[in-house]
């Protein structure tokens, strides 16, 4: 097998719920080893319920969302209410070259779980803390869920219809958050290899989407303007939106950059009389009347399939695309021929369909090593093997429900 | 001078607009130099977006681009002319790291696709970001920030909470999803060239903008595959709250756990409708959203987003819609100094967003604010390279440069 491009590093992973816990996910694609520190106090709570269905899970080791969501771990259970349980975090820790936690700010450090504790058992650990707003500052101890950080931070105000209200944001919301997690602990972990040096990180879900809109942010700070929403609609392109096509709910999304697009635009749809108005005759005169010209092009769209208007523009060398569903992506040929999709066998679920990491490394391919960690199952090779406890000492720990 | 997280990683960005140049922001921002490339004359189509400082049209005036180019060193170079193809290679000899956008095809016309890059210079690490990746029946597709929004299912479920399927699906405000892509490319980026400082060896990495969205999305997207569900953008209640109108705006508030419920009914003053034992349940609730939502909207009508987000702030996630004014002007980023000013000797000074994220050792920092076109040629060519100012002349005469 190929080597990983994170092979030997190891995560001890207290982060939850979907921003927290994503961003270890991502490094276990990648080949780390990330083992989920877990309890029954406070199991986390994709593995009950769905927060973006509702949906409620019978068990604990029930959840789809779960098993996408943390794919490729190792779980432990641990009470961490006792001193014994505490003891045995900090030995996971002292193994470890990561620490990734979303807890509310403070309660880490209740637990002596925080920077400062954990960087005494390990000098050079690189610690991750992700919360909505961060850890410091009046708002520092905030509680904030995904679309609260798309709301802090900018993004729902100027996401929806012009004519409608802001747009409520969440899955990939978190997950841009994970994302941003993990890329500072590669950072970090870039700098560790180079310096010897661990450190803090203190991540802010809320900041992590405002940096995301930097020029909308700068249009207020350099003008004092304040965007607002406009759907589809572009500053400058037109047409660009998504048109109604043949069938129920398909759209195809069109934009149209340049002189030379729209010569081809009107090509391909076989120039009809309209495409010659001078109302539509240059890039400026087509964005002031987009509306009339949504309308035409529409009348276009709706008597094709999206997937037909994608090949008649594409093969012109105008950008369209089809707005996906869930279906159409599992059963795309582009998304296919790349195996993109990949099956995993859940022990309690069963084969279970999931998107492989966004990334084709080259030399050190990334990875679905393994479904999303049933509570507990790693109990034995954590303790066992990597900690090196007897094994009469596991049968007390589980006795005494030290661990379990 | 504390250290930098990325320090003395070199980096070259043959990419323009705002994902491949946001990727290589991120790396610059924590201290590795990147050199930009850009088109003699025109530069980064972002230098022709908005918004433009006073609204005046200028290349070097540009908010988009002056954000996104935080940090860099930025050269002209024409790779698509013979010398220019040459250059380019000298350039990729000298870095760790390339971050490129152009579609493959043009990449292997050029003689610069990772083969033969990978020939000039092994510890390359390639990153190439493109609308649907190096491989595949889309490959060469075209596709704008609308579309690869829409490729990507995050547009589709667009706006969340639809009250029907009679209007279209809908990006997100202003560059989102081509700003994550970059994201999710330079974390690509990091862990390849953390296995290059162990191997010895580089890699190409191939970032396709449409699977980084629908991962964005995955749990959504593997719905029809695991249930057969095909999710949209109709409403769906969730018995958690959401974005919801009050006095003065929209403020999200959620409440999951039943003390979090118990917490909003106490807030609204304990009314006799929210008594109802069976609303602790959050299915309850869901499945009767539409009549607790205008009890729940009553109470919000009558409170400003400030107060409601102190109030459930005790026990309950929330936050309010703020507006870029908001964001700016908030206390919160005043408090963390998540804005700072920077002077660009063309556009003067102005306040930028930083990172969200503090580092303890190794500071976010901006040692430079964007070059202006060509800044440092004679700096990158003649110092780094080794070329004489009259080749300079030259490779300008030929259009090269």
């Amino acid at each position: 097998m190929d080597r990983a491009a994170l092979a030997g590093v190891r995560i001890a992973d207290f982060a939850w719920a979907w921003a927290g816990a994503h961003a270890g996910t991502l490094l276990a694609f990648l080949g780390a080893e990330v083992i989920k520190i877990e309890s029954l106090i406070r199991p986390d709570f994709s593995r009950t319920r769905s927060l973006t269905t509702g949906q409620k899970f019978e068990g604990l080791d029930q959840s789809a969302v779960f098993n996408d969501i943390n794919l490729g771990k190792l779980s432990v259970r641990i009470n961490l209410g006792h001193p014994r349980g505490l003891e045995l975090a900090k030995a996971i820790v002292q193994i470890s070259d990561v620490v990734t936690q979303n807890w509310r700010p403070g309660a880490m450090e209740l637990f002596g779980l925080g920077y400062k504790d954990l960087s005494e058992v390990k000098p050079d650990i690189i610690y991750l803390s992700s919360s909505a707003q961060g850890m410091t500052g009046p708002e520092g101890r905030s509680l904030g869920l995904a679309p609260d950080f798309a709301a802090i931070g900018g993004l729902s105000y100027i996401t929806g219809y012009a004519d409608g209200p802001p747009t409520e944001l969440a899955g990939e919301i978190d997950l841009l958050s994970a994302y941003t997690s993990a890329f500072a602990i590669l950072a970090a972990l870039n700098y560790r290899q180079q310096s010897g040096y661990g450190q803090h990180i203190d991540t802010s879900s809320s900041e992590a989407i405002s940096v995301l809109i930097g020029e909308v942010l700068m249009d207020y700070t350099m003008n004092g303007r304040v965007q607002c929403r406009q759907g589809n609609r572009d500053e400058f392109m037109a047409p660009h939106n998504c048109y109604r096509c043949r069938g129920e709910d398909k759209w195809v999304s069109i934009a149209v950059g340049s002189d030379e697009e729209w010569r081809a635009f009107t090509n391909a749809i076989g120039n009809p009389e309209w495409t010659e108005y001078p109302s539509f005759s240059d890039a400026h005169s087509r964005w002031r009347n987009q509306q009339q010209l949504d309308k035409l092009v529409e009348d276009w769209t709706l008597a094709r399939s999206h997937y037909e208007v994608m090949e008649i523009l594409q093969q012109a060398g105008v950008a369209a695309v089809p707005s996906f569903n869930s279906q159409e992506l599992y059963s795309d040929p582009h998304l296919k021929e790349r195996r993109f999709w990949q099956e995993i066998e859940h022990p309690i679920i069963g084969r279970q369909t999931v998107a492989g990491p966004p990334w084709k490394l080259s030399a050190t391919p990334a990875r679905v090593y393994r479904h999303g960690p049933l509570l507990g199952e790693h109990n034995e090779y954590v303790f066992g093997e990597l900690l090196g406890l007897p094994s009469d000492e596991i049968v007390r720990l589980v006795e005494e429900k030290i661990i379990y | 001078m504390p250290e930098r997280a990325l320090g003395g990683v070199r980096v070259l960005e043959y990419a323009q607009f705002a994902a491949g140049p946001y990727c290589a922001k991120l790396l610059a921002d924590l201290g590795a130099e990147v050199v930009k490339v850009e088109k003699p004359g025109a530069g980064d189509e972002a230098r022709n977006r908005g918004p433009f400082l006073n609204d005046v049209p200028h290349l070097e005036w540009s908010g988009l681009f002056l954000y996104l180019n935080t940090n860099k060193l930025g050269i002209t170079l024409n790779p698509e002319a013979a010398t220019g193809t040459e250059v380019f290679k000298e350039l990729v000899r000298g870095v760790d790291i390339l971050i490129e956008d152009k579609p493959p095809q043009l990449m292997k016309e050029l003689g610069l696709d990772y083969q033969a890059l990978e020939a000039a210079n092994p510890r390359l690490v390639m990153t190439s970001i493109t609308p649907f990746g190096q491989t595949g029946y889309y490959a060469e597709y075209k596709a704008y920030c609308l579309n690869s929004y829409h490729s990507g299912l995050l547009g589709y479920l667009s706006p969340r909470n639809s009250p029907n399927l009679d209007r279209e699906p809908i990006k997100a405000g202003g560059l989102v999803g081509e700003y994550s892509c970059g994201l999710n490319a330079a974390l690509a980026t990091l862990a390849a060239l953390y296995s290059q400082r162990a191997t010895g060896s580089g890699q190409h990495v191939d970032v396709s903008k449409q699977e980084s969205l629908i991962s964005l999305q995955r749990v959504f997207a593997a719905f029809y595959p695991n249930q057969g569900i095909n999710p949209t953008r109709l409403a769906q209640a969730t018995g958690m709250g959401g974005v919801m109108r009050c006095q003065d705006g929209y403020i999200s508030v959620n409440f999951v756990e039943d003390h979090q419920w118990q917490a909003v009914v106490r807030l609204m003053g304990n009314p006799g409708w929210a008594q109802d034992e069976r609303y602790k349940d959050i299915a309850f609730r869901a499945a009767h959203w539409e009549e607790i939502e205008p009890m729940i909207s009553e109470w919000m009508l009558s409170h400003t987003r400030e107060e409601i987000h102190r109030w459930t702030q005790e026990s309950c996630p929330s936050g309010p819609v703020m507006s870029a004014e908001e964001v700016v002007n908030s206390a919160q980023a005043k408090a963390r100094g998540f804005f700072t000013n920077i002077d660009h000797p063309a556009a003067g000074m102005a306040k930028y967003p930083t990172a969200p994220y503090i580092f303890s050792e190794t500071p976010w920092a901006v040692d430079r604010s964007a070059p202006l076109l060509g800044e440092h040629n004679e700096q990158i060519y003649c110092g780094r390279l080794g070329h004489t100012r009259q080749d300079l002349v030259r490779m300008r005469q030929a259009g090269i440069i």
